[in-house]
């Protein structure tokens, strides 16, 4: 019995070691290969259950009226537990956006492929740096070197179209999907 | 067949367990007869007041989450009531608080002392290397625990962390939602922090018994970093350093219960006090002053993925710390240059800590960056360089020589003596 836990095999039996090896090193790679698909296997429940469960993911989309927002202002919703900026531009706001040049911007996009309609402007109030909510929803709050919204965290500046202009911020705030209902009725998701 | 361990032990229940698992044997070899250098100072003893301070940690965390509730509709109120209603609620909570920071100050003393005295070289890399591991443990439970009372620190302390990950291409926001359990941090977010931060000072405990079982194969470092060279150069643990370390315990802990009883919320932020709002961030988010250092080197690196690298980057440093180093003389009592490097890197770390805590913009983010070149130049650049210049000034030949006189050949006499009056 004891020449089986030599795998060298070259036993006093003369029997064919090498053959003999080669068969046990595949049995023991299957075997263990067979063992690590089925932990991998098993694994998978415990770490997708901690993705977003089914009631997260089912959060639905929510109307947003928007016939009380004047121009100039802007209001905050809330969508899949984020704030989201909706903002009346000014004709002022939307020239500024319109006038970049697009090598100027870190993340280029035209602002008209931003927007739906030009006068409303609809961004997810998400910091694309850390996921800090920008400052610039109010009317006394500081609203950035391009009159857009900026970031208190760690200092991003964004412009009129919600476009990042300055600081650490690599992407612009992102626009959700939304669709309107109505001149004055967006849906949101 | 069966052999039972041969136990010195005279008390005939302690025997009889003894012989069959041999607790008592190895508990009197690790913690009675174990040498410890003679000339230990007192900055070997904030290893026992770390120990300490996790049992504080997980006592008190265990009755609080007894009471805590771990659901962002009612997690902040359950903390108000800890406070003001359950008994001595006020106590284990601020003990619990103000305990996580105390932990870090004996922790961080500790990896400074072992910096300064070479502790992670040859034979230690692998003690070296769990005692970083163990860090990273304690960070990461101490960030979940700061989220568990949901107020606006909580909440987008929380935010900015996990969204760290976020930086990585293509699996980054995939890894963030899968932390999120949702599209924004919630209460799948805070059950699961609470779950975690539970079970990870187990972890730490047991990643703690292999710190401390690798530190029993290659014995205690010492001021002068060199081996003991025989009996005449240690004393055992018991009594000698058992009473050495209790005494720097019970100091420690008179500064801790400064804190927990007339200055509680002296290490905190008035901004937990707001409950969590989503809609709402704090003009000024900042860590607890434990995670100021590497928070001024995130934000020092102009690039997102660049600053969560090299945030990451300043720990895996330590990581790699023992093959950096390229000196074969441990203690910085013998490096003249590199003694006054790692005062610099000490102050480095405090200037950091300091800009971590100020606004990132002006002057501020101009020291933060110059203080984060600094701390990489320190460890890539500098130590492997320096090893090499650098002239050791002479080594005693024994730890006993420099208090003898007469050199190890002298001490070697006392050798077989007994060592009561060494």
């Amino acid at each position: 019995m004891a020449e089986t836990t030599h795998p060298s095999g070259t036993g006093a039996h003369g029997a064919p070691g090498g053959d003999d090896t080669s068969r046990r090193d595949f049995l023991y790679l299957a075997t263990g290969a067979v063992g690590a698909v089925g932990v991998a296997a098993a694994a998978w429940p415990f770490i997708d259950s901690m993705n977003p469960a089914a009631d997260t993911l089912a959060l639905a989309s929510i109307e947003v009226d928007l016939a009380p927002v004047a121009e100039g202002q802007s209001i905050t919703v809330t969508w899949r537990g984020k704030p989201v900026f909706v903002r009346h531009r000014t004709a002022a706001e939307i020239d500024a956006a319109k006038k970049v040049s697009l090598g100027d911007l870190r993340d280029p996009a035209p602002d008209d492929k931003r927007v739906q309609k030009a006068e409303w402007l609809v961004v997810l109030g998400v910091c694309t740096h850390l996921g800090c909510v920008p400052l610039g929803q109010k009317p006394t709050d500081p609203k950035g070197e391009y009159d857009g919204w900026f970031c208190p965290c760690h200092g991003s500046h964004y412009d009129t179209s919600g476009r990042i202009r300055k600081g650490p911020a690599p992407a612009n705030l992102v626009v959700p999907q939304y669709a309107f209902l109505s001149d004055n009725r967006i849906r949101l998701g | 067949m069966a052999q039972a361990h041969a136990s010195n032990f005279k008390n005939p229940v302690v025997k009889w367990i003894d012989s069959r698992l041999p607790v008592f044997t190895m508990l009197h070899h690790e913690y009675n007869e174990y040498p410890m250098p003679k000339n230990v100072n007192y900055l070997w003893a904030f290893g026992a007041i770390a120990g300490i301070m996790l049992v504080i940690m997980i006592a008190t965390g265990l009755v609080l989450a007894m009471q805590y509730a771990a659901n962002t509709a009612i997690a902040f109120d359950s903390v108000e009531r800890i406070m003001r209603d359950v008994n001595y609620g006020w106590l284990l909570r601020y003990v619990h608080a103000n305990g996580a920071s105390f932990f870090f100050i004996a922790v961080y003393l500790h990896m400074f002392r072992g910096l300064y005295y070479g502790s992670y070289k040859a034979p230690r890399e692998i003690l070296w290397i769990i005692g970083v591991v163990i860090f990273l443990l304690m960070m990461a439970t101490a960030f979940m625990g700061y989220v568990l009372p949901w107020g606006q620190m909580s909440f987008w302390g929380a935010t900015v962390i996990t969204n760290l990950f976020s930086a990585f291409p293509i699996v980054g926001d995939p890894i963030v939602t899968w932390l999120w359990g949702g599209f924004s941090v919630d209460n799948p977010t805070l059950n699961r922090f609470f779950a975690l931060h539970f079970l990870l000072p187990f972890v730490i405990l047991g990643v703690v018994i292999l710190h401390t079982a690798a530190l029993h194969i290659c014995g205690s470092n010492n001021p002068l970093g060199i081996d003991p060279k025989g009996p005449q150069d240690t004393v055992p643990f018991n009594p000698y350093i058992t009473v050495k370390d209790l005494f720097a315990v019970v100091c420690f802990l008179i500064v801790y219960a400064i804190f927990v009883f007339f200055m509680p919320n002296y290490l905190g932020h008035p901004d937990n006090y707001i409950p969590a709002n989503p809609l709402v961030t704090p003009a000024h988010i900042v860590p607890e002053w434990y995670f100021l250092p590497f928070y001024a080197i995130l934000r020092a690196i102009p690039d997102k993925l660049g600053g969560v690298l090299a945030m990451f980057g300043a720990i895996a440093v330590l990581v790699i710390l023992p093959w950096l180093d390229t000196s074969k003389v441990r203690s910085c009592k013998f490096r003249p240059i590199y003694r006054q490097f790692f005062w610099v890197l000490a102050l480095d770390a405090l200037v950091l800590g300091y800009a971590g805590a100020m606004p990132a913009e002006g002057n501020w983010l101009l020291i933060a960056r110059i203080g984060t070149a600094y701390y990489f130049f320190h460890f890539l650049i500098l130590l492997p360089i320096l090893g090499k210049l650098e002239r050791p000034s002479p080594m005693p030949a024994s730890i006993s020589e420099p208090v003898l006189k007469g050199g190890g050949r002298v001490a070697a006499g006392a050798h077989a003596k007994p060592m009561e009056k060494a």
